[in-house]
């Protein structure tokens, strides 16, 4: 639409209420039962963010306890036990899906932002966008195929794999933007002083996008590190300490998952707890990602534009 | 192209000599008071584009530019935004070419060698020549000082660390920007202002000794004290390298080029010397421009 | 070759003369490695779609043969018996989350259009915050938050309150005891999960409205609201579009707080009172034990469908909300 149509349409909707004195008052509280409504709309979108927030903090400080964070999970009925393993599971998967998924991210976002409008890149693109909606469990699945089936055992490795095919459209989509927002006239700068192309790329503009991609790969983090559904069947858990990389893993999301549905009271209490840290995790992911932005980038492409 | 009834135009071919502005030989083409400077410009090259065509994508921004760029001497290019001269400026260093859809034929020579031979490395070529962009372009993760020394540091070259800070000093001096930063060589560049930061690019594309400057309005952004400084030392340049400057400023031209080019909708109108292409220029469109007249 | 020293800048001192300064090979070896590594990182995206899709199928492709139609139509799920029909999956899948956008909808524009036209500046950036925590809360947390405070208030009292004080029990679609884990409960916290997401979409398409088509509205004297009604929504309408079926895909494969409240009974559900299935929970209860290679490849066929569908939503979605955030 042109503005000539929005201004045919705004015409038609002032012409109705011309001159009418009673016209303008509906049109007023049509307006304002509108406004109302959509103020409602935003509270009750919000309400259920208050309603888990407060559940999480009942349910989950009770059994916040020092050993919650140093324990291996007890058996039912034995008091104690804690999600140790679990959250040390998370943290290994973090680490294993960042190193597949990360490089691969990064590098597909370099190749759309300097291939911009390239019939390969607006189909990557466009497809990377198409993969960022799929299921996980879908991809779980395909993990398992390809890593757990040949392997013949779960293991950390496959969970790996599985959250960094979700990381790559994700990494992809933000390091473009960010790499998009470093001037064309910087890379071509360091061109004419002689920088290669890929000297160009990540020295010069790499780097000066650092802090904006820092904050992408930490919001991809923030959203494998709670993934559930990939991980039933590559990582699987363990009730064991265990670190390998070729054995089954605890993962925090599992254990909220098997302790939630067991019938076992101070499971489900535990659960609580471990959403409560899962929680805490993954906003303390996406803090320091917001953070990284507002320090560095805002001065690096500020100074250039002052005059 | 050119309207064939006047050959004394630029993209005639210049090795005619018919007349003589039409191609930059130094024996005519030199102001008067060059003439003597002229034997020590012995270190500095030539630039020839000859039927130099360039276009983005089915835009041809450049057509069949054929003129001499004289060793050690100023040339300008003016014309109106959008006539193509920024792009022509791009050629000369291969850097058009790195825009996607950007195309170039014809041929630029350096010293009397093509730089768009087959065989010939376009980052070789760009490492001789230096450039600075419309809007300062310091990289902003590294220090003022870092920034002075890129590009030597990618020639790889073997300095000591005092042979390296006398050359920082050496073009900071010359960009008129030591006593403004000598304090804070490792301080981040962004925090100059935009005219000190352009006199850091300029020092920047020094450093390494180009033979070739080409500057793309330098100055488009500048408040005018930066202007004069720029101006000052472009023209102090002369001699040991040959200045290309872009300017939609008729003035900058007149105050800092030996020779002046006229470019309009891609085509080279006229090339002369400055101040006879502003007092008496040959072709019509030229002199309507220089009097402001359109543009 | 010996690395050049360092030339001198000033006036009269001899150098050389020639601009083939260094002696890199043309087309550096840095050059093209980079080059091909960030294109094949590039082709990486759609290959791993491609093998996604050829994996899925061809691990599904035994019990097509076998099973035939009858996946997709079948209503008995009995893996001893070896019969696999989805078709009670499938029916719940799609009811809990049309009815999930049904609900969720509305409410994720009114954010939507709150936070870029409506809301007081000061409250703009906050509540955009808010939105997006929501969206960040894992999929198990929203699980276990349903299950253990959502269906026991259904339970309780929701669901009475709907069915005697209401008396809407006569009418099919709330017929049947109030059990708690059910397709409502599936459907509600499935509408509590994609309501940030539509509504951030949303967000970014009504930033893309040109500011001229607002003023244009201002200028002739239209109110706020219709400004909204009358220029913002019409021109960002393929986009909001986008923005829901977008959010349809999300709650399509949402699978662990599904899995959770749905009450996983394979039959097709005609209430909202009655616990059902969906696809993806089907996935994640039985592929970790699957007996058999050929309930394996069932599932696979399951898995199948569910990326089918969700690709071709999602692939509908993102071209138009692209379509809308290009014209502006």
């Amino acid at each position: 639409m042109t503005v000539p149509d929005a201004a045919r349409t705004a015409g038609a909707a002032s012409s109705r209420a011309l001159g009418a004195t009673r016209a303008m008052q509906r049109r007023r509280r049509a307006g304002s039962t509108m406004t109302v409504l959509i103020w409602a709309a935003a509270g009750l979108s919000l309400l259920p963010l208050v309603l888990i927030a407060g559940h999480l903090l009942v349910g989950g400080v009770r059994v916040l306890t020092p050993t919650f964070f140093t324990a291996l999970p007890a058996p039912p009925g034995v008091a104690g036990g804690g999600v140790a393993n679990g959250i040390a599971g998370t943290l290994v998967l973090i680490a294993l899906a960042s190193v597949i998924g990360l490089p691969v991210g990064l590098g597909a976002g370099l190749y759309l932002a300097e291939h911009r409008s390239t019939r390969l890149a607006t189909i990557v693109r466009y497809l990377s966008d198409v993969l960022s909606g799929l299921p996980s469990i879908v991809l779980g699945i395909f993990a398992w195929e390809v890593v757990v089936r040949p392997s013949g055992q779960f293991s950390a490795l496959a969970g790996g794999f599985a959250l960094g095919m979700i990381m790559i459209p994700l990494v992809a989509r933000a390091t473009e933007e960010m790499v998009r927002l470093v001037p064309v006239a910087l890379s071509e700068a360091a061109l004419a002083l002689g920088f290669t192309r890929w000297r160009t790329s990540l020295s010069i503009v790499l780097r000066t996008a650092l802090p904006g991609i820092v904050t992408a790969a930490l919001v991809a983090v923030a959203r494998v590190a709670g993934e559930t559904a990939p991980l039933l069947f590559t990582a699987f858990g363990t009730p064991y300490w265990s670190l390998r990389v070729d054995q089954p893993i605890a993962a925090l999301p599992l254990q909220i998952y098997n302790y939630a549905m067991s019938p076992y009271d101070d499971w489900r209490a535990q659960a609580w707890g471990g959403a409560l840290v899962l929680i805490v995790l993954v906003l303390v992911i996406s803090m320091l990602a917001r953070r990284a932005t507002r320090s560095r980038f805002a001065s690096a492409s500020g100074g250039a534009v002052n005059d | 192209m050119t309207d064939v009834s006047r050959p004394v135009t630029a993209s005639a071919p210049s090795e005619a000599g018919s007349a003589a502005r039409a191609h930059l030989t130094p024996a005519v083409a030199l102001r008067a008071v060059d003439a003597a400077e002229d034997t020590r410009s012995g270190s500095a090259v030539p630039i020839s584009t000859h039927g130099l065509e360039a276009s983005y994508g089915s835009v041809r921004a450049v057509r069949e530019a054929t003129l001499t760029f004289t060793a050690g001497r100023v040339t300008a290019i003016i014309g109106p935004s959008g006539c193509g001269k920024s792009t022509l400026l791009r050629c000369l260093n291969r850097l058009h070419e790195t825009v996607p859809s950007a195309r170039v034929r014809g041929d630029v020579r350096i010293g009397g060698e093509s730089i768009y031979a087959a065989g010939v490395n376009a980052i070789a070529v760009r490492r001789g020549i230096g450039f600075v962009a419309q809007r300062p372009t310091p990289f902003p993760t590294m220090s003022i000082r870092e920034n002075v020394v890129a590009g030597l540091q990618v020639l790889g070259i073997r300095a000591t660390g005092s042979e390296l800070d006398d050359r920082v000093e050496e073009v900071l001096q010359r960009t008129g920007l030591w006593n403004e930063v000598a304090d804070r060589l490792d301080g981040n560049p962004m925090s100059l202002s935009g005219g000190q930061q352009q006199r850091l690019c300029l020092a920047r594309a020094l450093a390494p000794a180009p033979r070739v400057l080409l500057l793309d309005e330098p100055t488009a952004a500048l408040d005018p004290g930066s202007t004069q400084r720029i101006e000052e030392l472009v023209y102090a340049l002369r001699g040991d390298v040959t200045v290309v400057i872009v300017t939609h400023n008729m003035q900058q031209a007149a105050r800092v080029s030996d020779h002046t080019a006229f470019m309009l909708a891609g085509e080279l109108v006229e090339v002369g010397p400055t101040r006879l292409l502003f007092t008496a220029p040959v072709d019509r469109r030229t002199e309507a421009y220089v009097t402001g007249r359109f543009g | 070759m010996t690395a050049p020293t360092l030339p001198p800048v000033a006036h009269r001192r001899p150098v050389r003369t020639d601009v083939r300064v260094d002696a890199t090979p043309a087309r550096g070896y840095g050059d093209r490695v980079y080059g091909v590594f960030i294109t094949t990182c590039a082709l990486a995206v759609p290959a791993l779609l491609v093998l996604v899709a050829a994996v899925i199928a061809r691990s599904a492709w035994p019990a097509i043969e076998q099973v035939g139609t009858e996946l997709l139509v079948g209503r008995t799920w009995d893996v001893p018996r070896g019969q696999f029909g989805a078709l009670p999956a499938l029916l719940g899948t799609l009811a809990s989350s049309l009815f999930a956008l049904l609900l969720a909808t509305p409410l994720a524009l009114g954010v939507a259009i709150y936070v870029t036209e409506l809301a007081p500046l000061r409250l703009r950036k906050p509540v955009a915050f808010l939105v997006d925590v929501l969206a960040a809360i894992p999929s198990v947390v929203y699980g276990l938050w349903a299950l253990y405070v959502l269906v026991p208030f259904l339970r309780e009292h929701a669901m009475p309150f709907l069915g005697e004080t209401l008396g809407l029990r006569e009418l099919a679609l709330f017929r049947g005891p109030a059990y708690g884990p059910s397709l409502l409960a599936a459907s509600l916290v499935l509408a509590i999960m994609v309501l940030p997401y539509i509504a951030s979409v949303a967000r970014e398409v009504l930033q893309a409205v040109p500011r001229a088509q607002r003023e244009a509205a201002l200028a002739l004297g239209a109110t706020r609201w219709e400004m909204v009604r009358d220029a913002v929504l019409p021109y960002a309408r393929s986009g909001l579009v986008g923005a829901v079926i977008l959010g349809l895909g999300r709650a399509l494969g949402e699978t662990m707080a599904v899995t959770m409240v749905i009450g996983n009974r394979h039959e097709v559900p005609t209430s909202l009172f009655q616990p059902a299935y969906t696809m993806a929970s089907l996935l994640a209860n039985e592929f970790a034990e699957a007996s058999g290679e050929l309930h394996l490849s069932a599932l696979m066929a399951v898995a199948g469908l569910l990326l089918a569908i969700t690709l071709v939503v999602n692939a509908i979605a993102r071209w138009l909300v692209w379509r809308m955030e290009r014209r502006a």
